[in-house]
């Protein structure tokens, strides 16, 4: 168990820092709670494998440092640092029973063959395994292999995080809910922190308390599932957040309105922006709605997607598109209709930060 | 993600490994190269040196060193004719023995049908054949069928040890191709054939690219067979070698020139497949 | 992978399957027939039964060939198959290193049997070769033409030359088949390079090995060319292997029953240890 803290750290994979453009980790500074239950998301190629890597100690990062609840370990080699790690496809002994690859790692620590027998059996308990103890491991589903590859980490006791680098991808769907509701117990029952690598905003969502969005090499915001939805700091995480994604709207902001092609909304308190370029609305789909009046902006229907549960409209407004989502019970407006913005989601971004919304410009 | 993930391969073991361990792991790769290497050097050295010299002196660099033995193979029709003779029965070889066993290979890496662990251990069997003592039958079965002394008759005899190894290869090979791909394929509208040549080979063109090196090289290196379905117009360089030497006394010279000559087509195939020869063949049957 | 039931793909191995029986079966009969008749002339044939088969069988120079052979594959064996994994471990695995590695290494592979044997006739003599006049300048007496122990080693040096390539490259592809999660995994786990070794590489290279030890094993036992070239099958019989009196018999002293009755053997031997082998390096996977 421990306190995670990443500071200053920059990757290269040929070790040359100058050309901050072909840096795999841009310089990242990140603290990972004791006991957290963290995912870190973000598309191929982002990053996150490497920094996954980089705890573990399985790449020396080119600068910076890695500190283990206050303990610097980044000259640490990976077996020092009592790391449990799940790739992204089983790794197991072949050769090996279940029992030995569970013993594995304490049999090269030289740990008693008494306390070894111990130790296995307390895991294999925790994870299922018992019954599976004498079996060749490679004869088994991706399923209890996957379990077997987490039971080797988990067999040392002063395991400090377990980390898992995107480990559901050759489950089957119906074990995938089983196995992750498994390993959420683990991480309850242990109190570990843990890190959980995916590029599925879905499985992050719902196995994490705290989401790690990554962007090419760069955190572009750490927080919970609801304040990533609802508050996106950067416009990545706005549009590979939600599905669809946040709708993007570039405007102006005049003489205390935010002006747009087709429309404008009243905003005293953002004149602090007024003239600046760049500038655009984040849209959620449920921030926007059909009105009952006028609003002083008008849309037109061009499509309709029903969802299950509520419908996807796809409105022109002047000349963009926006995705605009409709609860179940709202009829779906005909023609050109008043569209309202709920302001507390109508927010307001500079390039590709936050930098407001409606709400705090009319208060 | 992939290509730096793969990158981390290399020097993520290095970095870990000890300085000395790396050292001696460099002195023991030098030696076997070095060993490797002297007898090449030596057959050069031969090829530049008169049968005189070659017989004559030991010194390590080439004595009194010359080209005539070239310009003698490069002269004479019977030497350069014989050099092409080879190349086409090795390249003959090579087609048909990548053409039979592609469609093979498939069957063997995507389907289960009667007896087919039964028909791979006989074709490999048929490796195990002693060639000295079907010399005769060979040039008796050649002769029938009217191929003796063409280039197809080495090539056909030829395919006898080559293709098992070949369908073993490329089945290797296509096995790490998920059939989803071809399931995918044939519900869009492909014909199998079609599907194979244009979807699937390109897949598996590393594989098809080891499996022609396979070929060639067993096929450029056996003599026993070659020279025995040869008489005058297809005679292969290694045929002429040992008539050559048998005729007029040993030209050590001119063989070892004629000899560094033989290697060169093999360094060739090797230069085009040296990067593929890595990529996974290892999950094949067996 | 899991495979489908079809006995429709049949058709696509008949192409293989007709070239390999026109060059097989027939060849194969004609021996089978030879094995069985004592022939005079044209015309004249006897049938014997087995009565070449015996003969073969109670002649004590191809028993000591026999011998000499099941020598030559296993030492063959015991030297190239852990000489090539170890030098497979020890080549980088990408990188314009590697590639230069490969070729180097694959050059043997691709001189003609005739040409080793040149080039290996000249440079082992201890009088103008290299090896030759190596060996003997640090003091150790060795003349392939009139030592048995120097021929052996002249052979086993000259076969190990040519094809320890083919294990490494063997070796070596599937090494680099092995997913690099498995190296991961096992330094987080701690584990020593001798481990790594044990419990990845070795199992992982099972597949290629089988392969790697059959070819080695076939093509050890049938060596003519080289030893041919070479020492002729001396000094005295010292390096008459199996081919080379099967040859001789054959084309020497044209002695075509026997022959073939001889070469049918030989093949029953090479088929009999090479599924001996098959079946002991598929057992260890089956174990439950």
């Amino acid at each position: 168990m421990a306190e995670i803290t990443i500071s200053g750290l920059r990757h290269s994979y040929d070790g040359d820092l100058s050309d901050p453009s072909r840096l795999a980790l841009k310089g990242i500074d990140h603290v990972w709670r004791d006991g957290g239950a963290y995912a870190l998301l973000g598309p191929s190629g982002c990053g996150k494998s490497s920094m996954l890597n980089i705890i573990s100690g399985l790449i020396r990062p080119t600068a910076g440092r890695i500190l283990f609840d206050g303990r610097d370990v980044t000259d640490l080699r990976p077996e020092e640092r009592n790391i449990a790690q799940v790739f992204q496809f089983p790794v197991l002994y072949d050769t090996m029973t279940v029992q030995e690859n569970l013993a594995f790692p304490l049999r090269n620590r030289k740990v008693a063959p008494a306390a070894i027998t111990r130790r296995v059996a307390e895991v294999a308990e925790m994870l299922d395994l018992g019954p599976l103890l004498k079996r060749r491991a490679s004869r088994l589903g991706a399923a209890e292999k996957q379990k077997i590859s987490l039971g080797r980490g988990l067999v040392r006791e002063d395991v400090a995080a377990i980390l898992f680098d995107e480990p559901l991808t050759v489950i089957d769907p119906q074990v995938k809910f089983d196995l992750r509701r498994k390993l959420k117990l683990v991480h309850e029952t242990l109190k570990l922190t843990l890190v959980y690598v995916t590029h599925d905003q879905s499985e992050a969502l719902t196995f994490a308390d705290q989401v790690v969005v990554m962007s090419d090499g760069e955190v572009v915001q750490a927080g919970t599932p609801e304040e990533l939805y609802e508050r996106p700091a950067h416009a990545f995480v706005g549009r590979f957040i939600g599905s669809p994604g946040m709708n993007f709207l570039p405007c102006r902001i005049e003489e205390g309105e935010i002006r747009f092609d087709g429309g404008r909304l009243s905003a005293p308190g953002l004149r602090r922006l007024a003239g600046q370029e760049g500038l655009s609305l984040g849209l959620r789909p449920q921030a926007l709605q059909p009105a009952d009046a006028a609003t002083g902006v008008e849309g037109e229907m061009v499509g309709l997607e029903d969802r299950g549960h509520y419908r996807i409209a796809d409105v022109a407004l002047g000349g963009a598109r926006l995705k605009m989502r409709l609860a179940e019970g709202v009829p779906a407006p005909q023609g050109r209709f008043p569209v309202a913005f709920r302001p507390g989601s109508t927010l307001v971004f500079a390039g590709d930060r936050l930098v407001g919304d409606l709400a705090d410009a009319q208060a | 993600m992939t290509v730096i993930e793969t990158r981390l391969a290399t020097d993520a073991p290095a970095r870990a490994a000890f300085p000395t361990r790396r050292l001696v792991a460099a002195c023991v790769l030098g030696a076997y190269l070095i060993f490797q290497a002297l007898p090449v050097y030596w057959i050069v050295r031969m090829s530049l040196m008169t049968p005189g010299n070659v017989m004559g002196r030991s010194d390590f660099l080439p004595v009194e060193p010359t080209f005539d033995n070239y310009r003698t193979i490069f002269t004479d029709p019977t030497w350069y004719m014989s050099f092409l003779n080879q190349l086409a029965y090795v390249c003959l070889n090579t087609a048909i023995s990548l053409a039979v066993a592609l469609p093979a290979a498939y069957a063997f890496s995507r389907y289960r049908f009667l007896g087919d662990k039964h028909v791979f251990f006989w074709l490999f069997s048929n490796r195990m054949a002693p060639p000295a003592v079907f010399l005769l039958p060979f040039f008796q079965l050649y002769s029938a069928v009217g191929l003796f002394d063409t280039p197809w008759a080495v090539a056909l005899a030829h395919t006898l040890f080559v293709v098992p190894l070949a369908v073993w290869i490329l089945e290797g090979f296509m096995s790490g191709i998920p059939r989803e791909i071809d399931e995918t394929a044939l519900i869009d509208g492909y014909s199998l054939p079609r599907f194979f040549v244009t979807i699937f080979m390109p897949l598996i063109a590393s594989g098809i690219g080891v499996t022609a090196f396979f070929c060639f090289m067993f096929s450029w290196i056996e003599l026993l067979l070659a020279r025995t379905l040869t008489s005058v117009d297809a005679r292969p360089l290694v045929a002429t070698m040992t008539r050559t030497a048998s005729s007029s006394g040993m030209d050590w010279g001119l063989l070892a020139a004629a000899g560094v000559l033989t290697i060169l087509p093999g360094v060739a195939v090797i230069w085009f497949v040296r990067n593929y020869i890595a990529k996974g063949f290892a999950l094949g049957r067996v | 992978m899991h495979k489908l039931d079809d006995n429709r793909a049949w058709l696509l191995v008949v192409p293989v399957f007709a070239l390999v029986a026109f060059n097989a079966v027939i060849p194969l009969m004609t021996v089978v027939n030879y094995s069985l008749q004592d022939i005079f002339g044209p015309g004249q044939r006897v049938f014997i039964g087995v009565e070449w088969f015996r003969e073969v069988l109670r002649d004590p120079t191809i028993q000591a060939s026999f011998l000499r052979q099941v020598a030559f594959s296993a030492l063959v064996l015991a030297i190239q198959i852990p000489l090539g994994i170890a030098i497979a471990l020890l080549l980088p695995r990408v990188g314009w290193k590697s590639s230069l590695a490969i070729i180097l290494i694959a050059i043997p592979l691709l001189v003609p049997f005739n040409v080793v044997g040149t080039i290996w006739q000249v440079y082992a003599r201890p009088d103008i070769g290299l090896l030759g006049r190596g060996i003997n300048a640090i003091g150790i007496d060795y003349n392939y033409t009139s030592s048995a122990v120097s021929a052996w080693i002249t052979l086993l040096l000259m076969d190990t030359w040519h094809w320890t390539p083919l294990v490494i490259l063997l070796a070596f592809a599937g090494l680099c088949s092995i997913p690099e999660p498995y190296y991961q995994a096992a330094r987080i786990d701690g584990a020593s390079r001798w481990a790594v070794f044990r419990h990845i590489e070795l199992p992982k290279l099972r597949g290629v090995l089988t392969i790697a030890i059959l070819l080695r094993f076939m093509d050890s036992f049938m060596i003519y060319t080289e030893p041919f070239v070479v020492t002729g099958g001396g000094p005295g019989s010292s390096t008459t292997f199996l081919s080379v009196r099967l040859v001789n018999m054959a084309v020497g002293q044209f002695d075509l029953g026997p022959a073939a009755a001889f070469s049918l053997i030989y093949f029953l031997a090479i088929l009999l240890f090479s599924y001996v082998f098959y079946t002991i390096l598929k057992m260890n996977e089956g174990e439950p």
